[in-house]
């Protein structure tokens, strides 16, 4: 659907270049919702200005739709671009405007005809829940409104593709997660497929299937956000996961138990699915010769699986100990042992 | 008093006729200025840089000239067009040459005010440049643009009445040649008076229709 060939971005400031982009390849398939995060000026806000090319690169291929977007003149991408709606950080509406006005205005430039125009706008506030705000003007309406009203006018000319400029930053926690909703519900229903750039973690854990990581306009990383989320491979995805899914064993307890004796053997245990609702470690403690104290534990929902993470530490012979790692280790759940300092 | 009421209103007629003359053919000219000079600047809808920095210097150079000089500067052009230098239409095109450029500035200023997003919005959705500018860039400064004209006909209004001083006619006309070198001090405030209330009025006016487009 969208697909990035060694793409670069390099932007003159000062009489130095600095690389925005630096090789971006990426293909993000139909009917996803896919999510790119990274921090502020790793490049996530170019990469998808890329997409409708409200920046051009440097050099590299942008394929929209099978669409090669370089190989197009400025008419053909103008029509490339009614396929792909946008939502921003800021909105972006017509303060000059009402709400019917700003939905409208895609279908305007495309001269559609006015009835049609009214039918369709009425749809998209209906569908975004905000059917009573048609004659209202943005600067009546809250962020989530004003977000809801982007999110119609994005849809207007019923676009296969999607972006979300971080969409939800300017919002508040519970606004963020009814808008991260309407957009699930948009992927669903209408099988749009979604690119996300964001530097919220919860946003990607809540609505993207597959997740891609950017650090100075290179991709450093890149999976199912299951993958990703639990087992992350570099240290900014690490950084990221972290952000939403807390593993470190808390300082206050560590202290109590170097205080007493020392942490011995420290393993942290990932569930999987159904292994998430078995009681493992009672059957552990119940079979082998070993006691267990619980240092950390939480579940968390990746993509409707339940993902639970647990830090324990285990005390008795080391032979008991063994066993009851073999005992434990099957496909849903893994064990690994990690340090007194545990990571 | 050395005039009677009818001279006066003659007056009267001749200034607004003025004003109004060169407030439509100078936004005839600064309108398209102002425009051309946020869109082909740097980063802008269609950046060209030579057409930038050409009307840049145009309007740098004509606002940079005193009007009562520019007046007889261009009386060959005046003639050229209306066929005389003196009189109420000869008036109106120093009061052009010297509000259009002063229009266009004010247009800039409005046009730059619009925020970036949404005309990056305009962008995303295909639109054309020509769009963005009617459809978008416009409608956002609408407010500040009727602000920005009322600026424009209170100076007009100021330089009307300087161009009485070449024989433009007007109320200015009456204030010089009675007020001024005649010490009638009535026609002096009589015109005077009907300057400042025409300026209120005309700020009034400008401010409510903004406050109105803008809507808060």
């Amino acid at each position: 659907m969208i697909e990035f060939q060694n793409l670069k971005k390099v932007y003159e400031s000062g009489g130095q270049q600095v690389a925005a982009l630096d090789g971006i390849d990426l293909r993000i398939n139909k009917g996803e919702i896919f999510g790119v995060i990274g921090f502020s000026g790793a490049g996530k806000s170019s990469l998808i200005r890329c997409v409708n090319w409200l920046e051009k690169p440097t050099s590299g291929k942008v394929i929209v739709s099978g669409h090669d977007l370089t190989a197009l003149s400025v008419k053909e991408i103008r029509e490339v671009k009614r396929n792909i709606g946008m939502v921003f950080q800021h909105f972006n509406l017509l303060n000059s405007k009402t709400v019917f006005a700003n939905v409208a205005m895609p279908l305007t430039l495309a001269k559609i005809p006015k009835e049609e125009i009214k039918k369709r706008v009425h749809e998209l506030l209906d569908f975004v829940g905000l059917a009573d705000k048609a004659h209202s003007y943005p600067d009546q309406l809250s962020g989530g409104q004003k977000q809801r009203i982007g999110i119609a006018r994005a849809l207007a000319t019923q676009p296969s593709i999607l972006l979300c400029d971080e969409a939800t930053s300017a919002l508040d926690p519970q606004t963020t997660s009814s808008i991260l909703q309407l957009l699930k519900k948009i992927n669903k229903e209408y099988n749009i497929t979604i690119l996300i750039i964001t530097h919220e973690m919860s946003v990607i854990r809540e609505i993207c299937d597959r997740v891609a990581v950017i650090e100075a306009g290179k991709i450093i990383e890149e999976g199912t956000v299951f993958n990703v989320f639990s087992s992350p491979k570099t240290q900014t995805a690490k950084n990221f996961v972290s952000t939403v899914m807390n593993d470190q064993i808390p300082d206050s307890i560590k202290q109590v138990i170097e205080k007493q004796q020392g942490l011995q053997k420290v393993f942290r245990i990932n569930f999987v699915g159904n292994s998430a609702g078995q009681p493992l470690l009672s059957q552990v403690a119940k079979k082998f010769n070993i006691d267990f104290n619980v240092l950390f534990g939480n579940i968390t929902e990746l993509q409707g699986t339940p993902f639970g993470n647990l830090i324990v530490e285990f005390q008795g012979p080391d032979s008991e100990i063994k066993r009851a790692i073999q005992y434990i280790s099957h496909e849903q759940v893994s064990i690994k042992e990690v340090t007194s300092r545990a990571s | 008093m050395l005039v009677n009421q009818e001279k006066i209103i003659e007056a009267l007629i001749e200034t607004v006729q003025m004003v109004a003359f060169s407030l439509l053919f100078s936004a005839l000219i600064g309108l398209p200025l102002g425009i051309l000079l946020v869109v082909t600047r740097k980063g802008h809808l269609l950046e060209n840089t030579v057409v930038f920095n050409i009307i840049n210097s145009i309007i740098n150079i004509f606002r940079s000239v005193p009007f009562i000089i520019l007046m007889v500067a261009i009386i060959p052009i005046t003639r050229m067009i209306v066929g005389t230098s003196i009189g109420t239409a000869a008036a109106v095109v120093p009061l052009v040459f010297y509000a259009g450029p002063y229009i266009a500035r004010l247009i800039e200023n409005s046009l730059l005010e619009v925020d970036p997003g949404v005309i990056e919005a305009a962008e995303a959705m295909g639109a054309t440049p020509g769009q963005i500018i009617i459809k978008f860039l416009i409608p956002e400064a609408l407010s500040s643009l009727v602000l920005g004209f009322t600026i424009a006909t209170i100076g007009l209004v100021g330089a009307s009445a300087m161009a009485g001083a070449v024989g433009g006619g007007g109320l200015g006309d009456l204030a010089i040649t009675y007020g001024y070198q005649r010490f009638d001090t009535t026609v002096m405030l009589i015109t005077v008076a009907i300057l400042v209330v025409m300026v209120q009025g005309l700020q009034s006016f400008g401010n409510i229709l903004s406050k109105k487009i803008r809507r808060r």
